[in-house]
C-alpha cells in the first residue's frame, strides 16, 4: 500500500525555488524539476582522480605467511614497481552448488599487510650491535680467521659479557651481508668444534604459513646436526588430549565442514577473530536450520551469532563438559539405550575393553587394561602385551583386531584393522555373574585443586584369575550415572549439588545455569541421534591453553565419542588453534629434516628445552606430586619438574638437548673406535655403558654448567622473545644476559630438583649469538646480535596450505626484494656457503652420535609395555637402547658439503623412501622424475642428484614427494597400508595417479588436494575433510593402544596424577602454588585477576600488532581488557594506564574498560610487544614489558610421557605444552604521566 | 512514470563479524595519503556505540538530512539552500577534529637506529597533524567490541532515542555483563535518491550519476565551502584538509564500470554484501521524501522501487535510454529481491528523508537467560517466533535504525530469518519440510527456498 504523499511536495519553499534558479541561470546542468537531484552523464572531468588511482600495472598472486591458518589468496596489485594494496583473491575452485563457496579469504590483518613492504620499521639493511661488530673485527684483524675471532670474543667472559648486556639496548649497526653471513657461520662453526652441534638451535615454527621457507632453514639446521625446537605444543596449540584420545597429532574438518553441522557448539574458539576468513560458514550455516551455542566467559565477538550463550567462568568448561557428560550416559545409555550410540562405542572406542582392578584401601581401583599377555594359555609373543580385551556377549575373552600388538609384529599382518567379526563386545559387566564392586576415583572438585577420592561402584567379573571391569562401566562410575546395586556414594539426581559431575555441581562452579546445561546437552545427543552425529563442537585456545587443557578437552571430546559425532561430516571436533595442516606433508618433513642425507634428525619439544635452558625450573614453586592424585603410588613423589623431564629424557621418552656434557662428536669418535677396539658391542652400547657407569653424563643433570648450554640460536619466520616466549623475562636475563623485569627471587623453601644440579649463581647469558631473520623490527630482533634483512610474502615464492580448506596455493614475488633484502631460502644457502667453507680447516668430515626418543608410529612405541615406569637408573629395568633408554645412531656429516646437499635431494630418498606414519612411500621414480624436472647439479657431494638450488625447485620437490599432491604415491601409500589393515583403502586414491600437483598449478589458482594416506579423512568424490572418516568407513584403527578411541589412560604417571579418566581440574592455584595474592584480593588501587591472553583482533600474534592501520582501527598501543566492576574498585577509567604485575615481570599498558567481561579475569590479548608505545613501568623503572612478561612456564608432567603407544613422542605431535592461561595478575593503576 | 536506475548495496548484518576488512581495503585502495588519514569512507560501528564521527545520529546538533515543513515542503536541516547560499563564508555546522580522532603514526625509526642506550627502544606516538608527541584518546573505532561502552554507552544516540521513547516506566537500555548485547554496523555513502549532500553544495560540485546513481565530488569543481558535510546527515563527506577538497565513497565506479564489485564488497569476508540495480521512479522521489509520517518513510521507499519484470516499467525504462543488460541486471538484482521482494532489507535512518540505498537485513541475536531457563530451541519454530522479542538486541533499538521506530517492521523481519532457520531444518534433515512455516511468514516455499540460497550459499556470482 502506498503511503499518502503529501500535495504540492517539494524543496523549501517558492521564494527559495525562484532564487536558486537565477543562481544557476549561468551554469547548465540536468536536473530533477524540483532541482532536488543534480544528473550527469559519464565521462566528466572530476572522475579523472578516482580513475587514476585506480589504474594498475599487473596483480600477482600471493598469500601471507603468517601463522594465522587462514591460507588466504591475495591479489597483490602493483604499479609502477611498487606495490600499493591487496585484495583477496576469489578463485577457489567450486566446492559444490548447495554449498557457500571458500571466497573471498582473508582479514583485515591480510589486507593491511603491503603497510610493511615500505614501513618505516622494515629491515632494510643487515644490522649487527655495534659493540660486538667492533670486538669481532678487531679480533679478525688479529687471528686472520673467522671462526678464531668468533672463538676469541666469546672466550673472553668479559667482552661476552659486554655484548651480551648490549642485547636489547640499541645501537645496532649497518653491516654487509658479507659480514653478517660470516659472523653467524664462524660461531656455528666454532661452537660445533668445541661444544658439539646439539648446541645450535633453530627456531621456526608453522611450516604450512609458508613451507619452503620453514624447510630451507630446518634442512640447514639438520645438515650440521643441530636441534629444532619444537612449536605446536610450545606454543599450547597442542591439545595433548588429541594423542591422548586418538594417537594422531590433530586432524581436523576444513571449515567449509561446518556446513555439514546441524547442532554447532563453538568452546572456547572465538570464530570471528580467530578464524575470520572461515567465520562465515558458521553464520551460513545457522540458515540451514542449524543451532548455534557458544561457551566464552566473556560476551565474545561469536557470542553474537550463538542462539544460545553459556558463560562458563574462565577455566572451569572441563565441569560444564563433565556434567554434559553426565546428562548423555544418564540419558542416551543407561535410561534408554540408543543403538547409534552404542554400536558406534562398542566398535569405535575402548569403552568395551578390559579394566583389571587391585584393591587399595578397602576397596578397589582400576589399574591396567587387560592384555592378551594376561590370559591363560596365551601366546608367549612380546606382542600379546599390547593386545587388549574384551569380553564377548557369552562372557568370555576375545582378543579383536585393531590394538598396537597388531601393528608391527608378524603377526598382525592384515590384522590391524577395527573389524569385530562376529564379536557383540560387552559394554557393562552387569548382569549374570558379576560382583557389585567398591571403587575409588580420584577428583579434583576443591578450588585450591587438591585431590579427593570418590566411592562408586562397578560391576566386575574375574577372567583367568583378574578382577576386571570395562572402561564404560568406570564412565558411568566415574561421571556419578547411578545403576541399581552399585555399592559407594551417588548423587541424588541431577540437582545434587555436592556430588561431582552433577548439571547442579557444575553450576556452582562455572556459573552456566544446570537448567541450560541439561537442555544443551540433551539437545546436543539428540540431533546427534537425528543426524547420525552431526553435532559439531569447533574448540580452541580458549579451553586449550590451560595448564589442564588436556583434562578439559578430553571431557568435551568425550561428549562427541558418546553421540557417534567424530569422524563424521558436519560432526566431531574441530579443534583449531595454530594447527595449521601442512597438506604436502611428507615432501617437507623429510626435507626439512634432511632425511636424504642423514637419518635420524634432532628435535626437541620446545617447552622442556626453554624451561630447562631459561632457568625457569629454578624458580619453580611446586614438586609433581603436588598435582598428584590422592590414590598416587608414588611415581612422582618428591620429584621436581626438572627431575621428571630428566626422567623423561632418560628413559627415552622424550628427547633432550644437548645430550651429554661432551661434544657428540667426540662420543661418536670415542664410541666407534671402542668397538673397533672390540670393547663394545656397538656405539650404542657404548653409550649405554658409559651413561650407566658414569663416563657419560646427560647436560640435563647439570643444566647451568657453561658446557651444557646452548650456544647459538637462529630463528627466522618468528618472533619468539615477543611472541611465544612464556616467561620471557626469564629468557631475557638466564638466556640472553639482557635485561629484564624479573621480580621474584629464588624461595629457599622452593623443593630442589635432586637430579638436577643446584648452582647457587644461577647463569646470565647462555647463548653466545642470537640471529633473527625478519621484515620488521622485533622484540627479537632488538634483542639480536645479528639481524638480517628477509623478504616478504610478496617477494618470494613458496607454497601454503591449512587445514581450514583443501587447497594448495603459491606466494610469488610482485617485486624483488627491495633494498638488500633476501628470502629465507636465499639466507640460508649463503649461510650455508660460508659456512662450508670455513669447514674446511676447522671440521672437515665429523661423526656424530645422536640419541632420539622412542618415537609414535614406530616400533618403538612398544618398548615399555603396560606403561609402567621401570628406570634404568634406579636398578629397576636393564639399560637398553632404544628399550628403556633413548636411541643411539652414528651419522656422518661432513660440514663441508652442507652447502651441496643443501642444494640437492640425497640418495636416501631413493634407497630408503621416506616414511610418514609407519607408511613407506618409495620414491626410485619421483626421484628421477624430479632431476628431469628441475635438472641435477653437477660436481660435489650432490652431483647427479635432483636440484632444489631454488625456491621454486624446492617447491617442485616437495609437491612431488607428497600423497596429498602426488596421486602416485597416494595410491602406492594406501596399498602399502592396505596390507596392514587387511582392508580396501587404495580405491580412495585410485583414478588419481595421473594428477599431480605442480608449482605452476598453484600459481595460476589454489589446487585441491588429493586423498592420501598422509591424513585420516577422505575428500574422495568431492567430499568436504572430515577427520578421522577413514578410521570409522574403512575400519583403519586409531594409532593408539587398543587401535580406538580411548577414554582411559593406563600409563603410571596418569594414573597417579588421577587422569585415568576424564574428569575436571580447576585451573591451578597460583596462590598454593608460586605464593601469588589470592585472587580477587585488593589493596590500594590495585585487585588480583586472573590473566588470561587470548589471540587479540587486530593482530595475528605479534605480526600486525605494529602496523598503523591496525593500530589505527584499535586503541593504538598495548592494551588490557577489564570488565567495569573490576575498574571501579581500583579508580580505572576507560583509556587510563595501568600495569600488570607479578613477580614474573611486568605489563604497562592502557585499560579498555568493557561490560561485556566478566568479573575477575582481564584480556591482555596475545603478542603485543614493547615496540609501540610501551612507557617505562612504576614497578621496575624500566621499559613494560610483553604479554610474555607476566607468564612463566609450567610443566605438566603427564605431556612427558613416552614409549607407551600413543604415549609416545613425535616432533610437535606429543610435548609438554607452555601453556599461559593459569596465570594470575596484580592489576595497579598508575600515574598517568608516563615516562619513555 | 521517469525510470532511472540506481546502483545500490545490502548488508546483512546477521552475517557480520565485524572484521573491518572492509574497512581497510577500502582505505588502502582509496585514502591511503596526505590530507585523508581520518578518512574513511567505509567504517564498521559497534553498536551500541557512538558511530563515527562520534554522535553523528544526532540531528539536533550536526543539522544533516531534510526535515519536513509544516507545508509539507522539504527543507535542509541545516538551512535552507537560499540560506546557505547567503551564510557561505560563515564556517558550517560540522564535526571537528575531536569528532572524528587525530591521526597520528609512530616513531618506528627509533627502533632501528637508536643508539646504544640503557632501555629497550620504543617508538612513541606522534600526530600526523603536528608531528609532535601525542596521547592516543580516541580513533575512527575508538569504541570497537563495545570497548568503553560501560562508561560511555549511553552517549550512543540511538540509546538516547530508545530509552527516552521507552518511557520512565520501562526499563531502560543498561550496560551491564548480563544484559550485553552488540552487533556491527557497516557504513559507507548511502548514495541517495534525495541526497541533501549535493542540495547543499553551493558550487554543484556534487552529482549524482544519470546511468547508475552513484553521487560524486567533482574534484575540480569543488570549492571547499564544506557546506555537504553538514549536509549529509550520515557523515560521509570527509574535508581533506591537504587538497582543500570533499570527498567521499565513490562505490569504486572504476570497477563498477568494468563488472567487478565494489572493494568493499568483494573483500567482504563475512560475504554480506550484495551489489545490483534498483529501477525507481525519479519523478516520485520528492513526494516520498516528504510523506508526513516518518514511519512511512520505509514503506514510501520501497513503492518508489519499480518491479523490473512489470511490461510498462520496461518499456518507460526503454524510452528513458536504459539499455536492455541494465534491465536484465535489474531482473537479476539481489538487491531488489532482498529490499522489495522478500523484504528483509531495510534502509538506514529512512526518518533523514534522503531516501539511502544502502540497505541491511537487521541481525538475530543470542536469547536473554530468562528465555533460555524456560525452554527456547531453534527447533521448535512455535518459540523460535516467540523468542524474537527476548532476543539479547532490543528490536526497538533496530527499529531506531532501520524503521524510523516501527518495531513491527523490523520484527516481522526477524520472524522471516527465525522462519527460514526453522523451515531449512527439515529440509537439511531430510525430514518433510512444513510448508506452514512460509506460510505464517507471508512466503511460499518455494520463495523461502530462494530466500535461503541467496543468503545462505550466496554464490559470488549471485551476490553481485
Amino acid at each position: 500500500m502506498a503511503p499518502s504523499t503529501t500535495a504540492g511536495s517539494g524543496i523549501d519553499g517558492p521564494a527559495a525555488d525562484a532564487l536558486l534558479k537565477l543562481g544557476r541561470f549561468f551554469t547548465r546542468w540536468d536536473e530533477t524539476t524540483d532541482e532536488r537531484a543534480v544528473f550527469r552523464e559519464g565521462g566528466r572531468r572530476g572522475d579523472v582522480f578516482y580513475r587514476d588511482r585506480w589504474s594498475h600495472d599487473k596483480v600477482v598472486r600471493s598469500t601471507h605467511g603468517v601463522n594465522c591458518t587462514g591460507s588466504c589468496s591475495w591479489k597483490v596489485y602493483v604499479k609502477d614497481g611498487i606495490i600499493t594494496w591487496e585484495a583477496q583473491q576469489t578463485d577457489y575452485p567450486s566446492v559444490g552448488p548447495d554449498r557457500p563457496e571458500y571466497e573471498p579469504r582473508g582479514c583485515p590483518r591480510g589486507a593491511a599487510f603491503s603497510w610493511y613492504t615500505y614501513s618505516p620499521t622494515r629491515v632494510r639493511y643487515p644490522y649487527a650491535r655495534g659493540l660486538l661488530i667492533e670486538m669481532y673485527r678487531e679480533a679478525k684483524a688479529r687471528l686472520h680467521d673467522p671462526v678464531l675471532a668468533w672463538a676469541d670474543v666469546v672466550g673472553d667472559p668479559v667482552r661476552r659479557r659486554r655484548y651480551q648486556q648490549a642485547r636489547g639496548r640499541g645501537g645496532l649497526v649497518r653491516i654487509s651481508w658479507a659480514e653478517a653471513v660470516e659472523i653467524v657461520a664462524a660461531a656455528h662453526v666454532h661452537t660445533i668444534k668445541t661444544y658439539g652441534p646439539d648446541r645450535c638451535a633453530g627456531f621456526s615454527p608453522i611450516p604450512a604459513m609458508s613451507i619452503v621457507s620453514h624447510c630451507i632453514g630446518t634442512r640447514f639446521i639438520q645438515l650440521i646436526g643441530g636441534v629444532m625446537t619444537s612449536f605446536y605444543d610450545w606454543y599450547a596449540d597442542l591439545p595433548v588430549a588429541s594423542p591422548q584420545v586418538f594417537g594422531d597429532q590433530t586432524d581436523v574438518p576444513e571449515s567449509g565442514d561446518w556446513w555439514d553441522s546441524t547442532y554447532l557448539v563453538m568452546w572456547g574458539s572465538n570464530v570471528p577473530v580467530t578464524r575470520t576468513p572461515d567465520a562465515h560458514w558458521m553464520a551460513e550455516v545457522r540458515y540451514r536450520g542449524t543451532k548455534v551455542v557458544t561457551v566464552s566467559p566473556d560476551y565474545s565477538d561469536n557470542t553474537k551469532f550463538a542462539d544460545e550463550w553459556m558463560p562458563a567462568q574462565a577455566g572451569t568448561d572441563a565441569a560444564l563438559g563433565m556434567a554434559m557428560g553426565h546428562v548423555v550416559l544418564k540419558e542416551f545409555f543407561v535410561d534408554r539405550e540408543t543403538p547409534f550410540f552404542t554400536d558406534y562405542v562398542r566398535r569405535y572406542t575402548d569403552l568395551p575393553f578390559l579394566v583389571r582392578l587391585e584393591e587399595k584401601d578397602g576397596a578397589h581401583v582400576p589399574t591396567k587394561f587387560l592384555t592378551s599377555s594376561d590370559l591363560a594359555g596365551a601366546p608367549e609373543a612380546p606382542e600379546e602385551a599390547w593386545k587388549t580385551v574384551v569380553l564377548d556377549a557369552a562372557g568370555s575373552p576375545v582378543v579383536p583386531n585393531g590394538s598396537m600388538g597388531f601393528r608391527y609384529a608378524e603377526s598382525g599382518t592384515g590384522r590391524w584393522n577395527l573389524d569385530l567379526g562376529d564379536t557383540v563386545p560387552l559394554l557393562t559387566l552387569e548382569g549374570d555373574g558379576s560382583e557389585a564392586t567398591e571403587i575409588l576415583l580420584p577428583a579434583f572438585t576443591a578450588p585450591d585443586g587438591s585431590g579427593s577420592v570418590l566411592r562408586r561402584g562397578v560391576p566386575a567379573r574375574r577372567v583367568d584369575g583378574h578382577l576386571v571391569t570395562t572402561v564404560f562401566d568406570l564412565m558411568l562410575a566415574q561421571y556419578g550415572v547411578a545403576r541399581e546395586g552399585m555399592p559407594g556414594q551417588w548423587p541424588s539426581g541431577y540437582d545434587d549439588v555436592a556430588s561431582p559431575y552433577t548439571p547442579a555441581w557444575q553450576a556452582e562452579i562455572t556459573s552456566v545455569p544446570a537448567e541450560q546445561c541439561i537442555r544443551v546437552a540433551r539437545e546436543f545427543a539428540r540431533n546427534a541421534e537425528e543426524s547420525g552425529g552431526r553435532s559439531m563442537v569447533i574448540m580452541g585456545a580458549g579451553i586449550c591453553q590451560w595448564f589442564h587443557g588436556d583434562a578439559t578437552y578430553r571431557a568435551v571430546l568425550s561428549l562427541l565419542i558418546l553421540t557417534g559425532s567424530m569422524g563424521r561430516n558436519g560432526g566431531g571436533w574441530a579443534h583449531y588453534v595454530g594447527q595449521e595442516k601442512c597438506r604436502p606433508i611428507t615432501g617437507w618433513v623429510s626435507l626439512a629434516n634432511a632425511l636424504d642425507w642423514a637419518r635420524p634428525p634432532r628435535t626437541v619439544p620446545g617447552t622442556s628445552f626453554w624451561y630447562m635452558h631459561t632457568d625457569q625450573w629454578r624458580n619453580d614453586g611446586y614438586s609433581a606430586d603436588s598435582l598428584a592424585s590422592p590414590l598416587a603410588e608414588g611415581h612422582l613423589a618428591g620429584r621436581h619438574t626438572a627431575d621428571a623431564i630428566a626422567q623423561s629424557a632418560r628413559l627415552g621418552w622424550m628427547p633432550f638437548y644437548p645430550q651429554f656434557e661432551q661434544n657428540p662428536l667426540d662420543i661418536a669418535q670415542d664410541a666407534t673406535d671402542a668397538v673397533e677396539r672390540g670393547e663394545a658391542e656397538s656405539p650404542a652400547a657404548y653409550v649405554a655403558k658409559a651413561w650407566q657407569d658414569g663416563t657419560l653424563k646427560a647436560s640435563i643433570e647439570d643444566i647451568d654448567a657453561p658446557a651444557n648450554w646452548p650456544r647459538t640460536l637462529v630463528l627466522w619466520r618468528s618472533n619468539l622473545m615477543g611472541s611465544s616466549a612464556k616467561g620471557s623475562e626469564y629468557f631475557q636475563r638466564h638466556l640472553l644476559g639482557a635485561d629484564n623485569n624479573v621480580m621474584g627471587t629464588e624461595s629457599p623453601e622452593t623443593p630442589r630438583p635432586t637430579e638436577v644440579a643446584w648452582h647457587d649463581e644461577a647463569p646470565e647469558g647462555k647463548l653466545d649469538l642470537l640471529m633473527s631473520a625478519d621484515f620488521r623490527m622485533t622484540s627479537t630482533t632488538l634483542l639480536s646480535d645479528v639481524v638480517l634483512p628477509a623478504a616478504t610474502w610478496y617477494e618470494k615464492h613458496d607454497l601454503s596450505s591449512t587445514d581450514m580448506h583443501p587447497f594448495v596455493h603459491a606466494f610469488s614475488p610482485a617485486i624483488d626484494p627491495p633494498w638488500e633484502a633476501k628470502s629465507d631460502f636465499e639466507l640460508f644457502h649463503l649461510l650455508a656457503q660460508r659456512l662450508s667453507e670455513l669447514a674446511k680447516s676447522h671440521l672437515g668430515v665429523r661423526k656424530d652420535l645422536v640419541s632420539v626418543a622412542l618415537t609414535h608410529d614406530t616400533p618403538g612405541e612398544t618398548a615399555q609395555p603396560g606403561g609402567r615406569v621401570l628406570d634404568w637408573k634406579r636398578g629397576q629395568a636393564e639399560a637398553v637402547p632404544g628399550r628403556t633408554m633413548p636411541v643411539f645412531q652414528v651419522v656422518e656429516r661432513d660440514y663441508t658439503a652442507i652447502a651441496d646437499k643443501l642444494a640437492t635431494v640425497g640418495p636416501l630418498a631413493d634407497s630408503l623412501g621416506f616414511t610418514v606414519k609407519d607408511v613407506t612411500y618409495r620414491l626410485e621414480e619421483q626421484t628421477e622424475r624430479l632431476a628431469h624436472d628441475n635438472g641435477v647439479m653437477l660436481g660435489g657431494a650432490g652431483d647427479g642428484r635432483p636440484a632444489i638450488d631454488t625456491d621454486s625447485k624446492l617447491a617442485e620437490a616437495i609437491l612431488t614427494f607428497s600423497g596429498t599432491t602426488n596421486g602416485e604415491l597416494a595410491v602406492q601409500g594406501f596399498e602399502t597400508l592396505e596390507k596392514r589393515v587387511g582392508k580396501g583403502l587404495a580405491d580412495l586414491a585410485r583414478g588419481s595417479e595421473e594428477k599431480r600437483v605442480t608449482f605452476a598449478q598453484t600459481q595460476a589458482a589454489p589446487v585441491p588436494v588429493i586423498t592420501s594416506p598422509e591424513w585420516s579423512g577422505s575428500e574422495t568424490g568431492g567430499r568436504r575433510y572430515a577427520p578421522f572418516t577413514v578410521n570409522i568407513e574403512r575400519l583403519k584403527p586409531f594409532h593408539t593402544l587398543t587401535g580406538r578411541m580411548h577414554f582411559y589412560l593406563d600409563h603410571d604417571w596418569m594414573t597417579d596424577l588421577g587422569e585415568a579418566l576424564p574428569t575436571y581440574r580447576p585451573p591451578v592455584d597460583m596462590h598454593r602454588l608460586f605464593g601469588e595474592p589470592v585472587l580477587g584480593s585488593t589493596g590500594e588501587l590495585q585487585v588480583t585477576l586472573r590473566y588470561l591472553t587470548p589471540h587479540n583482533k587486530w593482530s595475528i600474534h605479534s605480526e600486525y600488532q605494529d602496523n598503523l592501520l591496525m593500530l589505527s582501527l584499535a586503541r593504538g598501543g598495548p592494551t588490557v581488557w577489564m570488565s567495569d566492576r573490576d575498574a571501579a574498585l581500583i579508580d580505572v577509567h576507560d583509556n587510563d594506564w595501568v600495569e600488570c604485575v607479578n613477580d614474573n615481570g611486568v605489563y604497562v599498558c592502557r585499560a579498555i574498560v568493557s561490560h561485556r567481561m566478566p568479573q575477575g579475569v582481564v584480556f591482555v590479548h596475545h603478542a603485543q610487544e614493547r615496540t609501540i608505545d610501551v612507557p617505562k613501568s612504576e614497578a621496575t623503572g624500566r621499559r613494560g614489558g610483553i604479554h610474555n612478561s607476566v607468564t612463566r612456564l609450567l610443566v605438566k608432567p603427564t605431556h612427558l610421557i613416552g614409549g607407551y603407544a600413543q604415549l609416545s613422542y613425535a616432533f610437535n605431535y606429543l610435548g609438554p605444552t607452555g601453556n599461559q592461561r593459569d596465570m594470575v595478575s596484580v592489576v595497579r593503576k598508575r600515574r598517568q604521566e608516563v615516562q619513555y | 512514470m521517469r525510470v532511472m536506475a540506481q546502483m545500490g548495496m545490502v548488508m546483512n548484518l546477521d552475517k557480520c563479524i565485524g572484521c573491518h576488512t572492509c574497512s581497510v581495503t577500502c582505505k588502502q585502495a582509496w585514502t591511503n595519503r596526505a590530507g585523508t588519514e581520518y578518512v574513511w569512507f567505509n567504517n564498521v560501528e559497534t553498536r551500541p556505540g557512538q558511530g563515527y564521527p562520534r554522535r553523528y545520529e544526532d540531528q539536533e546538533k550536526w543539522r544533516g538530512g531534510w526535515v519536513r515543513t509544516r507545508r509539507g515542503r522539504l527543507t535542509l536541516r541545516g538551512g535552507n539552500r537560499f540560506r546557505k547560499l547567503l551564510t557561505i563564508f560563515a564556517s558550517p555546522v560540522q564535526p571537528e577534529l575531536e569528532d572524528y580522532y587525530e591521526p597520528w603514526t609512530y616513531d618506528y625509526k627509533a627502533l632501528i637506529e637508536a643508539p646504544l642506550g640503557d632501555d629497550f627502544p620504543v617508538a612513541r606516538p606522534k600526530s600526523l597533524i603536528t608531528g609532535e608527541d601525542t596521547k592516543i584518546t580516541w580513533s575512527a573505532n575508538w569504541d570497537d567490541d563495545l570497548g568503553g561502552a560501560s562508561e560511555m554507552g549511553h552517549l550512543d544516540p540511538i540509546v538516547e532515542a530508545v530509552n527516552a521513547a521507552r518511557g520512565e516506566a520501562n526499563e531502560k537500555i543498561r550496560f551491564e555483563f548480563e544484559k550485553t548485547f552488540m552487533f556491527y554496523l557497516p557504513r559507507i555513502c548511502e548514495h541517495c535518491l534525495n541526497p541533501s549532500c549535493m542540495a547543499s553544495c553551493p558550487s554543484g560540485a556534487i552529482y549524482k550519476r544519470a546511468e547508475d546513481g552513484i553521487v560524486l565530488v567533482d574534484q575540480d569543481r569543488c570549492r571547499g565551502w564544506r557546506q555537504c558535510i553538514t549536509g549529509c546527515p550520515y557523515k560521509k563527506i570527509y574535508f581533506n584538509h591537504k587538497s582543500g577538497k570533499a570527498e567521499k565513497c565513490t562505490f569504486c565506479y572504476p570497477r563498477i564500470e568494468v563488472g567487478i564489485p565494489t572493494v568493499c564488497s568483494e573483500t567482504c569476508v563475512g560475504r554480506l554484501r550484495y551489489l545490483g540495480l534498483f529501477l525507481y521512479d525519479v519523478d516520485k522521489v520528492t513526494a516520498a521524501a516528504s510523506v508526513e509520517d516518518e514511519k512511512d518513510l520505509y514503506e514510501a521507499q520501497l513503492d518508489l522501487l519499480l518491479d523490473p519484470n512489470d511490461p510498462a516499467v520496461i518499456r518507460a525504462a526503454k524510452e528513458q535510454g536504459i539499455p536492455d543488460d541494465w534491465l536484465d541486471a535489474a531482473r537479476r538484482s539481489p538487491v531488489y529481491a532482498l529490499a522489495k521482494v522478500y523484504k528483509v532489507a531495510l534502509p538506514l535512518h529512512p526518518e533523514y528523508r534522503t531516501m539511502p540505498m544502502v540497505w541491511y537485513v537487521p541481525p538475530l541475536s543470542p536469547i536473554v537467560d530468562l528465555l533460555a531457563k524456560q525452554g527456547h530451541d531453534a527447533e521448535d519454530r512455535d518459540t523460535l517466533f516467540g523468542a524474537i522479542d527476548a532476543l539479547r538486541i532490543p528490536v526497538d533499538y533496530l527499529a531506531e535504525l532501520f524503521t524510523a521506530g516501527d518495531t513491527e517492521v523490523v520484527t516481522r523481519v526477524l520472524q522471516r530469518l527465525a522462519a527460514m532457520r526453522a523451515y531449512m531444518r527439515d529440509v537439511t534433515l531430510d525430514r518433510e519440510p512444513d510448508a506452514g512455516i512460509p506460510a505464517s511468514v507471508g512466503l511460499t516455499e518455494e520463495s523461502m527456498r530462494a530466500m535461503y540460497r541467496l543468503m545462505a550459499i550466496a554464490k559470488y556470482e549471485e551476490r553481485y
